[in-house]
């Protein structure tokens, strides 16, 4: 690309990239180095950056456990760290393969354009609306809620509702856009 | 792609929630949250009355913005997926090292968005107290995040320079090719045939974002934009009277009762010496009527014009010079957090700084603060106690 070497962009990419293809090989610092990157991978640099890393979370799980709060918290943690890989990811997997299977046969070639995003999208975003805002949605948190704000959560679940609704109506417009586009000859 | 609008991102969040902190002045008596913080209050300032609308905007911006990043972290999520898979899980000391400071990345990020979601709904079903929780996992998930960019911002810089963003925006499904492998595996082998085009993908996390965003920013303004926060737990609508704005904690949840606010209740106007003085004692004061924001640590915010006898005033009828006049009041109520509240000199020096009586003209209401209750320009909502029983005015410690 012509110019692409003046942009300051292009110079600090090419900057980290001989930097790290000189780390990977060994280079710059002499055989030591290379042995070192030969026994642990990586540059020192790399090993530093996470002794810190370990370090200041070390220090901060101290404060934790000082609070006396070590085991919910580490409950949590370990949770929050798997909740996605484990719960989340296949559930969704597994919806997003029931929600493909009917819409393969329907492909063409030159056919009308597939359906799976437009039903997909809405049931995604609806979804993550009801993941975010469930305890509202779904009143679990209605006494507090009471206590503090004074209005009930009831509320919620109909707005939610509604707003699935539009979602599928935004959805279902704009599929009918693409396939009068798609059905238009000479596109 | 997602990883640097994540970068970016989450540094706003981490600044305004350390500011937050900050904002909790936890060095005053009966302010500290987190008693045990040790190292990590260093940073720790005097936090300041103007301008007014700062811990608005920051708190605002760190809730919202937390809300409008859960799809992109998510949706990062989603794309390393494979690398769960990765056989054998490091194939040198360096990969494993690096794995755990993953753990504490993937956990951290989960937990912080977890409790602060869960915190801002008031659905407290973790096993401890939020303040602590928050912080403590903030330094953690930081350290894992600071040293994630430092050893993988050259391939991200790399991954995005390798294609053309105008481009992959021209380009649809038809023309969507599977990405060629790369040293790190991240790569599938053998994908499946496409079914979302790179901008739709785009189009899908980003859509995701701006309904996030655009049903809870609401909770940040007043007037009609205020309306939009159908999915937001404190941008409610409670009629069109004076004190008809947003209630944080209402006065039958914390035990206060008309017999506690009524004719019997006195402030305890505590410094050099000791005084009592009824409700209408302080209205024969001067008063002064300011518009001011109140701003939650929930990322809720709202202006009213509050009328009220100065914070100064009351320091010097207390004997004690505002400039060097520290305060702590204490709420009538019974239960619950921030039954008590300190602030530094310079917010009870603030000319801005009332003990407030009414509200938009009229006496406060019982859910805010009747009798009298403290408005500070630019404190966190807590800090503006309700139900004020007693102004302990001190010297401030040198």
């Amino acid at each position: 690309m012509k110019g692409d070497a003046d942009r300051p962009m292009g110079r600090w990419t090419r900057w980290w990239t001989r930097r790290r293809a000189d780390q990977e090989a060994g280079r710059g610092a002499g055989r030591g180095a290379g042995l070192w990157a030969r026994l642990y991978g990586a540059g020192p640099g790399h090993l530093a950056g996470l002794v810190v890393c370990f370090a200041v979370a070390g220090y901060a799980a101290t404060r934790v456990v000082e609070a006396g709060i070590w085991l919910g918290f580490a409950v949590w943690f370990v949770g929050a760290a798997v909740f996605h890989d484990l719960v989340l990811w296949p559930l969704y997997s597994a919806a997003d393969a029931v929600l493909r299977a009917p819409s393969r046969q329907h492909e063409r070639p030159g056919g009308r354009p597939p359906l799976v995003n437009h039903v997909r999208v809405p049931v995604a975003l609806s979804c993550l609306l009801l993941l975010v805002w469930f305890p509202l949605v779904l009143r679990g948190a209605e006494p507090n809620y009471v206590g503090a704000v004074g209005l009930s959560t009831s509320p919620y679940l109909a707005r939610w509702l509604w707003i699935t609704v539009a979602l599928f109506v935004v959805s279902a417009l704009l599929y009918a856009v693409r396939r009068r586009a798609a059905g238009r000859p000479g596109r | 792609m997602l990883g640097l609008v994540l970068l970016a991102g989450l540094t706003v969040v981490a600044v305004t929630g350390l500011l937050s902190y900050a904002a909790y002045d936890p060095r005053l008596p009966g302010n500290d949250t987190t008693p045990g913080k040790g190292l990590l209050g260093f940073y720790l300032f005097d936090w300041p009355t103007s301008p007014a609308w700062v811990y608005r905007v920051t708190q605002g911006a760190h809730v919202i913005l937390g809300l409008t990043l859960v799809p992109v972290l998510l949706a990062k999520l989603w794309s390393v997926i494979p690398k769960l898979f990765d056989w054998p899980p490091a194939r040198s000391l360096a990969q494993a090292v690096e794995r755990v400071s993953l753990l504490l990345l993937v956990g951290g990020a989960g937990f912080q968005f977890a409790t602060g979601i869960l915190n801002i709904q008031l659905f407290y079903v973790f096993p401890f107290s939020f303040y602590p929780a928050h912080l403590y996992g903030a330094w953690i998930f930081l350290a894992a995040l600071a040293v994630h960019v430092a050893v993988r911002l050259p391939m991200a810089i790399r991954a995005l320079r390798s294609r053309d963003l105008r481009r992959e925006l021209r380009t649809g499904l038809a023309g969507t090719r599977p990405e060629p492998p790369d040293p790190n595996g991240l790569v599938p082998v053998d994908p499946a045939p496409p079914t979302m085009s790179r901008r739709g993908l785009l189009a899908f996390v980003g859509g995701g974002s701006v309904l996030m965003f655009g049903l809870s920013a609401g909770q940040t303004f007043d007037g009609p934009l205020r309306r939009t926060a159908l999915l937001a737990p404190h941008g409610r609508e409670y009629g069109t009277g004076p004190n008809d704005f947003q209630i944080n904690k209402t006065a039958a949840s914390l035990g206060v009762t008309e017999a506690d606010t009524g004719d019997a209740w006195r402030l305890v106007l505590a410094g050099a010496g000791r005084a009592l003085l009824t409700r209408a004692d302080l209205l024969a004061l001067p008063l002064r009527t300011y518009a001011l924001p109140i701003a939650c640590v929930e990322g809720w915010s709202t202006e009213q014009v509050w009328t009220g006898v100065r914070l100064a005033d009351l320091a010097r009828l207390a004997g004690i010079p505002p400039g060097a006049a520290e305060v702590t009041a204490r709420s009538v109520q019974r239960v619950g957090y921030f039954g008590q509240a300190s602030l530094n000199a310079g917010q009870v020096s603030d000319p801005r700084s009332l003990l407030a009586l009414r509200v938009n003209g009229a006496d406060l209401s019982l859910d805010h603060g009747y009798p009298a209750r403290i408005i500070v320009p630019n404190a966190p909502g807590v800090h503006n106690t309700k139900w004020v029983r007693e102004l302990e005015f001190r010297r401030e410690r040198p």
